[in-house]
């Protein structure tokens, strides 16, 4: 079991600054996130959220600031599985030639040896990864054969195989059937109670409102943060999608 | 006389194995198409058919250059060819020109420099055999070298099948798990040199850049399964290397252009008649005459 130190922040990003070739695509942009926190990032497309990922991934190189995760470097975290990341369904070849079981086991190769055999252990993970999922009955599926909602929760079950105490999740909901939804906000709460942080991009209002303890508005920089209750109000989302209503963006009854 | 040994199978097969230079040109090109084909499954599933294209011309000058200055064929073709993939890199990062005309500029120079070089230094080097390479002909330390290289990227390939496979799927998962992304990167690009140098200096430039695009293609509309995916890439183009010089010899044809057509013939196959994913579904057929 992982033992939880409310003193530690998780996740402390200090005023990192990302650009591509002299774009900036985020600048001065600050998250703390205890253990147990689950966290919305919201923002327009292009606001830099994957960007926001990718910097906490080490993917990117950030230009200025700091990231500690559990108080140590991004490089350390990435040898000790400390981070997973979950792709948007559109960020996957879904015709690669591959099936569900062995994209689970791929949540295990950081830890494996170099020819990454599976140890007894790892297949144990995999198989037990799989059944939180419920994807039991389609271990050597193609993923090109499953729906989007399967898809999901197979790279989710890569995630927990992983064993990995941050969880970053790029729009987990879009495009999901109703069966998926439910279970990943179940597996949400599960994640809350064994002191995971989870911090996940998304579009839609009501999950900000329904799983999210905290709320990151980011355009380009942090517009807001803080507990949802008080900093997801109409005018920081309506500042953060530079100057459009929520009302327009989301109907009137978000 | 001819027609006989025609008639027989048996003479069919043997007759050719009694020459030594086929026997030399058949293990040259299984050992290229075992490389190629290997590889090729990564560069289909990656997205960089274009990009093998382009390395098996650039390491053009590198050969000329290698052989002018005394150094081993693969060191110069190996700076060549990574060169000129991060001079793509480089050139689509710093300009607003997309990636297809930056890949095809630079790889057209590249090749234009070679062939300006061969012209202008005296060597043994013959374009034609460089372009479409001469399989008849392959000299003793050809062979050795052929077999070395050949050897150390099946190797290499191996090892690292996995990691390549997770890079090729979902690289920023590999960075994220601490695989170090860049050192796999690098070694795609080294075993694709270096299987251009193999391919270069046994069948050709031009074959090479068949062998390393058609047999992935043919195996990817053929499994869901990535081993099974490599297994039949490399058998597709051992398996028409053989047939290639086989015709080559009996009906006296160009061999590099033999074998680059049966491995058209065999993804042709696959493409109308794949159980899965070809144009005729095999399986939905034969399900039809079990009803």
């Amino acid at each position: 079991m992982e033992t939880i130190n409310y003193q530690n922040f998780r996740i402390d990003a200090e005023n990192i600054c990302v650009d591509y070739n002299g774009k900036v695509a985020l600048y001065d942009a600050n998250l703390k996130l205890k253990p147990g926190q689950i966290c919305g990032l919201v923002g327009m497309n292009g606001a830099g959220k994957t960007t926001f990922f990718n910097a906490l991934t080490g993917f990117v190189n950030i230009s200025k600031g700091k990231i500690r995760i559990n108080g140590e470097s991004v490089r350390s975290a990435q040898k000790d599985q400390t981070i997973a990341y979950v792709p948007q369904n559109e960020g996957i070849d879904s015709q690669f030639p591959i099936s569900v079981w062995d994209v689970v086991m791929m949540g295990r190769y950081g830890s494996m040896n170099i020819f990454r055999c599976p140890r007894e252990s790892d297949v144990q993970a995999v198989k037990d990864a799989i059944e939180r999922v419920d994807l039991t009955d389609q271990l050597s599926t193609p993923i090109g054969n499953l729906s989007g909602g399967q898809r999901k929760r197979t790279f989710l079950a890569r995630a927990i195989a992983q064993r990995a105490s941050i969880l970053l999740l790029d729009e987990p909901f879009s495009g999901v059937d109703i069966r998926t939804e439910k279970l990943i906000s179940e597996l949400f709460i599960q994640f809350k109670n064994e002191g995971k942080t989870i911090l996940l991009s998304t579009h839609d209002m009501i999950h900000v409102r329904e799983f999210c303890d905290l709320v990151l508005l980011i355009n380009k920089t942090v517009v807001a943060y803080g507990e949802t209750s008080e900093v997801f109000t109409p005018e920081n989302i309506t500042t953060t999608f530079g100057g459009i209503s929520p009302d327009f963006l989301f109907g009137p009854e978000s | 006389m001819e027609l006989c040994s025609f008639l027989t199978l048996d003479a069919f097969i043997t007759d050719p194995l009694t020459h030594d230079f086929m026997r030399k040109a058949l293990l040259m090109s299984s050992l290229v198409a075992a490389v190629c084909g290997f590889l090729s499954s990564y560069l289909t599933l990656k997205g960089w058919a274009l990009m093998g294209d382009a390395v098996s011309h650039s390491v053009m000058p590198g050969v000329v250059v290698a052989y002018a200055l005394g150094l081993p064929f693969s060191l110069g073709a190996f700076i060549f060819g990574v060169g000129s993939v991060a001079l793509i890199g480089f050139i689509k990062q710093k300009s607003r020109v997309k990636e297809d005309t930056v890949i095809g500029l630079v790889f057209t120079g590249f090749f234009a420099l070679g062939i300006v070089l061969v012209s202008k230094i005296k060597s043994n080097i013959d374009l034609h055999s460089i372009l479409f390479g001469s399989p008849l002909g392959i000299s003793l330390s050809d062979v050795k070298q052929t077999i070395f290289i050949s050897l150390l990227v099946v190797i290499l390939l191996s090892i690292f099948r996995k990691d390549l496979m997770l890079y090729c799927f979902d690289p920023r998962h590999a960075k994220t798990v601490g695989i170090n992304v860049f050192f796999l990167h690098y070694l795609l690009l080294t075993c694709l040199s270096l299987a251009a140098v193999v391919g270069l200096q046994s069948v050709g430039i031009i074959l090479v850049v068949a062998m390393l695009i058609t047999p992935g293609a043919t195996a990817y509309l053929l499994t869901d399964k990535f081993d099974n995916m490599t297994v039949i890439s490399v058998s597709s183009a051992i398996i028409s290397s053989i047939i290639g010089i086989y015709v080559s010899f009996w009906f006296d044809l160009e061999t590099g252009g033999s074998i680059v057509l049966a491995q058209t013939f065999i993804f042709l196959f696959a493409f109308l008649f794949a159980p899965r994913y070809g144009i005729f579904k095999l399986k939905k057929l034969f399900a039809g005459y079990k009803s």
